[in-house]
């Protein structure tokens, strides 16, 4: 039987983690390994299913959803529209690349009890680091973005007579929407990082508040589910931002 | 600073105006090495409906000239001038060299991108795109993107582009330099058919002999280091013009070699100075 190479990477992919799990289910089993700090796949279902129907993982799932999304907002569209901004005027990228330079390299998570003290315990500091997490990749990718574009369209518009918003809308933002994407993928995977440990303090729901209180509690189980959660999480934003990005660039060739 | 001036064209009109005026063009830029003159002295008048071929050696400025009429450079002394004959029009459309269409849009999109930028009526975009798409035969393609088009189709919907904004001139620069013998023949043909509907004022700009012949009313030869204008001749094949059977004339063959002879001092002299530059 011969598979297109597609189809070969998309069974391998599916492969890979069933095989893993299938290791574990009989490691646990056969008592390899310690059930209390690895419980068998089956049993992490189980509870999964469990805090489901209970309604319990809903709500800290939806908690951190809503977070996530006041996050991306709030610091994807500056970040976007800044980013735009430097990309096309000398000036404002003089004035503002040192201090992303200069404030990039700091860990986010070092930043966490800044944001607490600025934005005490409540929502707001978790949604700020978000932002944060969103921010940095986005503008630094936006800028790029519009810098690769070729010189050539920037004439192309200036010699159509197009205007300062022309440009914007008709050849920065298209021509940059490629690194904008990756930018936007590579931010939504550090808001999830950001989200599970801005609530791990101080926070009374949200997925990271599930995984820091079963550990406190000693639930290992539930613990597992929140790590399972925040994984899936990451796998359905990669797979909806890659749909997003087919159906926002048809112009790009794919091999 | 000697600017050839132009010898009188026999004909039996008295000449229309000069559409563009070009007077004492000076281009000079900053490098590390001290300042590089692209353009030193350039005069030149073109007339109302004239096709104007430039050739010359590259480096010779060309390319600099054509950036200064389409307002994308500025020049460092000396005045352009574009006569307006009516301002609702846009003074410039430019074809430039290379890939220019915009990837992110369709054909349709790209070759309606002057007049959207312009405010024109939906009704006015949507004819006079279908028109040139229509003249360059990339009406079935028009929902395609550029990455699914050949070369020379590409070419064309610069092409399309540039006309359907009605520009007062027309600025191409070197259109056909990327494409192969077969393809540049063709669009040969296409854009002396789509010029002869309008018959607007044209500055084309190629580095080949046989091209300026084909196409222009009048060739503008320029020389390299400092790009200075060596001479202006005139084309006297009637037009329409096909441009396979205008290679079978004997006359043509006899423009193309005098124009090689005034050429290849240039293009010798230019790559002596490009062996005393380069180490």
């Amino acid at each position: 039987m011969t598979l297109s190479p597609g189809t070969r990477d998309r069974l391998i992919g599916l492969a890979s983690p069933v095989v893993l799990l299938l290791l574990w289910e009989g490691c646990a089993r056969l008592g390899w390994v310690d059930a209390r700090f690895f419980p068998a796949p089956s049993r992490i279902a189980a509870n999964f299913v469990k805090l489901a129907s209970t309604g319990e993982l809903w709500t800290n799932l939806s908690a951190s959803l809503d977070r996530l999304f006041w996050g991306y907002l709030l610091g994807g569209i500056p970040a976007l529209l800044l980013g735009l901004a430097m990309g096309l005027y000398r000036p404002i990228r003089a004035l503002v690349d040192p201090l992303v330079a200069a404030t990039y390299p700091i860990p986010k998570s070092a930043i966490l009890p800044l944001m607490l003290l600025i934005f005490g315990l409540g929502e707001a500091s978790k949604v700020a680091m978000v932002a944060l997490g969103v921010f940095y990749p986005m503008i630094i990718n936006t800028t790029a973005g519009v810098l690769e574009i070729d010189r050539i369209y920037l004439d192309v518009g200036k010699n159509f007579g197009a205007g300062r918003w022309q440009t914007f809308r008709t050849i920065a933002l298209p021509g940059a929407a490629p690194l904008i994407m990756a930018g936007v993928k590579l931010g939504a995977g550090l808001g999830l990082v950001l989200i599970a440990i801005a609530e791990m303090v101080g926070a009374q729901s949200g997925i990271g508040y599930m995984i820091w209180n079963a550990w406190q509690l000693m639930a290992v189980d539930t613990m597992f589910v929140g790590l399972i959660v925040i994984a899936l999480l990451g796998f359905a934003f990669n797979w909806a931002l890659d749909e997003i990005e087919r159906w926002l660039l048809p112009w790009k060739a794919r091999g | 600073m000697a600017v050839p001036q132009l010898a009188p064209t026999p004909v039996k009109t008295p000449l229309p105006p000069a559409k563009i005026a070009i007077a004492g063009l000076f281009k000079t830029f900053a490098t590390r090495t001290g300042p590089f003159t692209a353009l030193d002295g350039i005069g030149l008048d073109i007339a109302r409906g004239n096709f104007c071929t430039i050739v010359g050696p590259s480096g010779c400025g060309k390319t600099t000239l054509l950036r200064i009429l389409a307002g994308l450079e500025t020049a460092t002394a000396g005045e352009v001038t574009i006569v307006a004959d009516d301002p609702a029009k846009p003074l410039n459309a430019m074809v430039f060299q290379g890939e220019s269409i915009f990837p992110w849009m369709t054909v349709w999109n790209n070759a309606a991108y002057g007049l959207k930028m312009r405010g024109a009526p939906r009704a006015h975009i949507r004819e006079v795109v279908a028109h040139y798409l229509d003249r360059t035969g990339l009406a079935p393609f028009a929902d395609r993107y550029p990455h699914q088009l050949s070369g020379g189709m590409k070419q064309r919907v610069s092409i399309a582009r540039a006309f359907a904004t009605d520009p007062e001139v027309l600025l191409m620069d070197e259109p056909f330099s990327a494409l192969d013998e077969q393809n540049r023949t063709l669009l040969q043909e296409e854009l002396l058919r789509i010029w002869d509907e309008a018959k607007k004022t044209v500055v084309f700009i190629t580095h080949s002999v046989d091209e300026a012949v084909t196409l222009g009313d009048r060739i503008v030869v320029m020389t390299a280091h400092p790009g200075r204008i060596k001479a202006i001749v005139e084309v006297p094949f009637p037009r329409p013009r096909q441009v396979l059977g205008l290679r079978r004339d004997p006359a043509y063959g006899a423009l193309v070699f005098r124009i090689w002879g005034d050429l290849r001092d240039e293009v010798d002299r230019a790559r002596r100075q490009e062996a005393e530059i380069e180490p």
